[in-house]
């Protein structure tokens, strides 16, 4: 069983003797220095590295390779060593990548003697890096911890190791190089640096009998899902505290069976948390206020007091009470915000793809998942107090209810001005991306995604869609092709509903398609006669208990002349916006929150990259 | 170490080691109505409420009760609403919790009420008592024992106001009458 850590995160050892196995896209240098109580790295002496392989109770690999292995013996190390760190540079002049952005994320495993791995980290975040400390090994107490660190120097190795306090620090970083560079022209062939196969699963797989594991393993078979929670209870629950008396903050940091659902609790969790303080912040504001008025106009209906030094000092009190209250509320709404901003830091690096923003750095290192995703990023929100302090819009999966994609002029104050046919545009393309994202999150074949496009008005705003070949079939043109997709998806609805009450799934005829669906309509309502309006409706009330979702791109106001018939219909939909825009209000105090949609950051190829990666895969498998 | 307020008396809510309390929460317990032996399907069980009103300069900002369980800040938590009491043996049957360090900063007073949802006089209620526990430690601050009470229907118990920089808790022990805490918002105003 293996704990996955995100960073920061520490976790104990029972065992001595370790191997800690690195996984990397390209070939990797594998080092680690030895540093005492405070901390310090005696010198030259206190590196392992390539050039100078071995120190008692610690081992690297001699040369770079895509999956270096070091090996520990925590017992036999010098009783003045208190923390090992194990970096990771990436070899120059080997004509690889020169940045760790540039290849999938590293990650590492630490094992036990059996194999067993104990803990893993995969090293998100990094860009332009070429040298990281992915874990440290520390002496707490007499007993041992890993500590998921993940610190990478845009100035590689010298950088690295001057940061350790090394002396002559570029001068030992060219030496590692060019040790490397000699053993890699010496032995040809362990430069390969393609993984065999690369699995979204970080640490190897076992193909041990789990009988035949040496004893001490740490616990035995739990339940799949379980060990997550228990391993990391006593770190998260116990965090280290810095000196201020505060805790630092955790991803994960919440209840749950799984790491994302840890991300998801807690993630809601600053949601409620910030609404709260800002309604703290508000009503002692609106207090204030209302105070001031009172005494103002108290000074004002005494005749005795309303000219004169007399009513000017009292109007300066109030006034003065009213700055210093609104001061005092400003003071705790900012501890507040300022806690709640490092801990989204923390969170929104340890997101996985369904749940970050487009701009993460998990999605350059995307690899199809083999799991169900357990939510799914909307977008951002905030509010005016600090429009910096974005929480994700995260909404559970499968979907309750559809989605719709306003492409009308957004009645709320918070709206970017932008013109019609440019809305337009956008809500295609928030369209596509919500697409992307539920496609990109599931597991080949379990999700699929349709589209009807009755006039063909979406243009080439799902060319990202279309071109990847991540679609099973082409958008539904022209009022039959919208007929077909529905009386198809409305057949299935029927089939799958009547199967599920009378238990019987497995008699369903084989041409139906039990993954999920998504039915992406555009332009709402043009093409659709009466009965095609009917059985969007239908589809939308009994679709998503039968896994059969909506994502509409409409404006409200080209489907006036259906009158009030369709107001179920939207309101059986989320609303979001293709621009920000403050209408979504939150479920505890009900302030309006801005919602800002996931964009693409621009020049980013991330979308056509990840696509085409789920269309390979999905040619590969053959669906 | 437990003080068994009476009337009127205060505590201050610092720490023996002089720190500030940071986290309190009120507990109301009271035992059960006895089953009836035939049709006791019919008891009358005895429903008691526990709520907390803020005040801010004496005019109420937010209220706590089993049916707005959380104050919008967030500083004020009610752990859900119980119906019938329980064994009365010193378990909190209702609780509200107080989050001091998130209260925002222009409420300066916190009255805690019980009422009998269900009618029935303290007179008729047994083993009913309110305390103060420190959240952190679990420590019991203060109890205020309800017993023996007349007949009356609620009672206005204590209140948790700011002095200085921390907190202090009043008991406060008014009787009153009310289905909830709305009817006692004339009796609680003067003991602000």
């Amino acid at each position: 069983m293996t704990a996955e850590l995100v960073r920061g995160q520490n976790h104990s050892l029972s065992e001595t003797r370790l191997e800690i196995r690195v996984s990397a896209d390209a070939v990797v240098v594998a080092g680690a220095t030895l540093g005492d109580a405070d901390g310090r790295v005696a010198g030259a002496g206190g590196v392992v590295h390539p050039a100078a392989h071995r120190l008692p109770g610690l081992e690297v690999p001699r040369r770079a390779a895509a999956d270096p292995r070091i090996s520990v013996d925590l017992a036999a190390l010098p009783e003045a060593v208190h923390r090992v760190q194990v970096l990771l540079a990436l070899p120059e002049g080997a004509g690889g990548p020169d940045r760790f952005g540039a290849t999938a994320a590293p990650s590492v495993v630490v094992t036990g003697p059996g194999g067993t791995a104990a803990v893993g980290y995969t090293i998100t975040g990094l860009d332009t890096e070429s040298a990281v400390v992915a874990l440290e090994l520390y002496r707490r107490q007499g007993a041992w911890k890993v500590r998921a660190v993940g610190q990478g120097y845009a100035g590689g190795l010298a950088a690295l190791l001057r940061d350790q306090g090394l002396e002559g620090a570029a001068a030992m970083a060219a030496e590692i190089h060019a040790a490397v560079a000699a053993a890699t022209t010496a032995d040809p062939a362990a430069a390969p640096a393609a993984r065999p196969s690369p699995s979204a699963v970080p640490g190897p797989i076992s193909y041990r009998h789990p009988g035949r594991t040496p004893a001490p393993a740490p616990a035995p078979a739990a339940p799949a899902e379980t060990p997550d929670a228990s391993d990391v209870s006593g770190a998260s629950a116990v965090p280290s505290a810095e000196p201020d008396g505060l805790v630092r903050p955790v991803a994960g940091d919440a209840t749950g069976w799984t790491m994302d659902e840890r991300l998801y609790n807690q993630v809601w969790g600053m949601f409620e948390d910030l609404a709260r303080s800002v309604a703290a912040y508000r009503s002692a504001a609106d207090f204030a206020e209302s105070r001031l008025e009172r005494e103002l106009d108290e000074v004002l209906s005494d005749p005795l007091t309303r000219v004169g030094p007399a009513s000017d000092a009292a109007r300066d009190a109030a006034r003065a009470r009213h700055a210093e209250l609104v001061e005092r509320a400003r003071v705790v709404l900012d501890r507040d915000l300022g806690r709640l901003a490092a801990e989204s830091e923390v969170v929104e690096h340890a997101l996985p793809p369904a749940f970050a923003r487009w701009d993460s750095p998990v999605w350059h290192g995307y690899q199809i998942p083999l799991e169900s995703p357990f939510a799914l990023r909307l977008g951002d929100l905030h509010l005016p107090e600090r429009t910096d302090l974005r929480i994700p819009l995260l909404v559970r999966l499968p979907l309750e209810r559809g989605l719709w994609i306003d492409s009308g002029r957004p009645p709320g104050r918070g709206a970017e001005p932008v013109d019609s046919g440019e809305l337009r545009r956008r809500a295609v393309e928030t369209a596509v991306l919500h697409a992307a994202r539920l496609l990109a999150a599931h597991p080949v074949g379990e999700f699929t995604v349709r589209i009807v496009d009755p006039a063909g008005a979406a243009g080439d705003a799902l060319a990202p869609l279309l071109d990847s070949g991540a679609l099973r079939e082409p958008p539904a043109a022209g009022a039959r092709g919208v007929s077909e997709v529905l009386d198809r998806l409305t057949r299935r609805v029927d089939l799958v509903q009547m199967a599920v009450r009378n238990d019987a799934l497995d008699s369903l005829p084989p041409d139906v398609d039990t993954a999920q669906q998504l039915l992406v309509v555009n332009d709402f309502p043009h093409g659709f006669d009466d009965r095609a309006v009917t059985q969007l409706r239908y589809l939308a009330d009994e679709g998503p208990a039968v896994g059969v979702h909506l994502l509409m791109v409409a404006d409200r106001a080209d489907a006036r002349g259906y009158g009030p018939v369709l107001d179920p219909l939207w309101k059986a939909l989320l609303r979001i916006t293709p621009v920000a825009d403050d209408h979504l209000a939150d479920p505890w105090v009900g302030h309006a929150w801005t919602y800002e949609p996931a964009r693409v950051p621009p020049g980013s190829d991330v979308l056509r990259e990840v696509l085409r990666r789920v269309g390979s895969a999905r040619r590969a498998y053959g669906i | 170490m437990t003080v068994n307020l009476s009337k009127g008396q205060g505590i201050s809510l610092q720490k023996a080691d002089g720190g500030t309390l940071t986290a309190v929460r009120m507990g109301l317990g009271w035992q059960a109505a006895p089953r009836r032996g035939l049709f006791g399907s019919r008891t009358k069980e005895i429903d008691l409420d526990a709520s907390a009103v803020l005040f801010a300069g004496g005019q109420p900002v937010d209220v706590v009760f089993f049916r707005h369980l959380v104050s919008d800040d967030g500083s004020v938590r009610h752990t859900g609403d119980n119906l019938v009491g329980g064994a009365g043996t010193g378990g909190d049957d209702e609780a509200i919790l107080v989050d001091l360090q998130r209260v925002p900063v222009h409420v300066d007073t916190i009255v805690f009420t019980v009422n009998s949802f269900t009618g029935q006089t303290f007179a008729e209620v047994k083993n009913a008592f309110c305390r103060l526990v420190d959240e952190t430690t679990g420590q019991e601050l203060a109890r205020y024992t309800l017993d023996g009470g007349g007949a009356y229907t609620a009672q206005i118990m204590a209140k948790v106001h700011r002095a200085g920089a921390g907190w202090q808790m009043t008991a406060i022990g008014t009787p009153s009458n009310g289905r909830t805490f709305q009817d006692l918002m004339p009796a609680i105003l003067p003991s602000l």
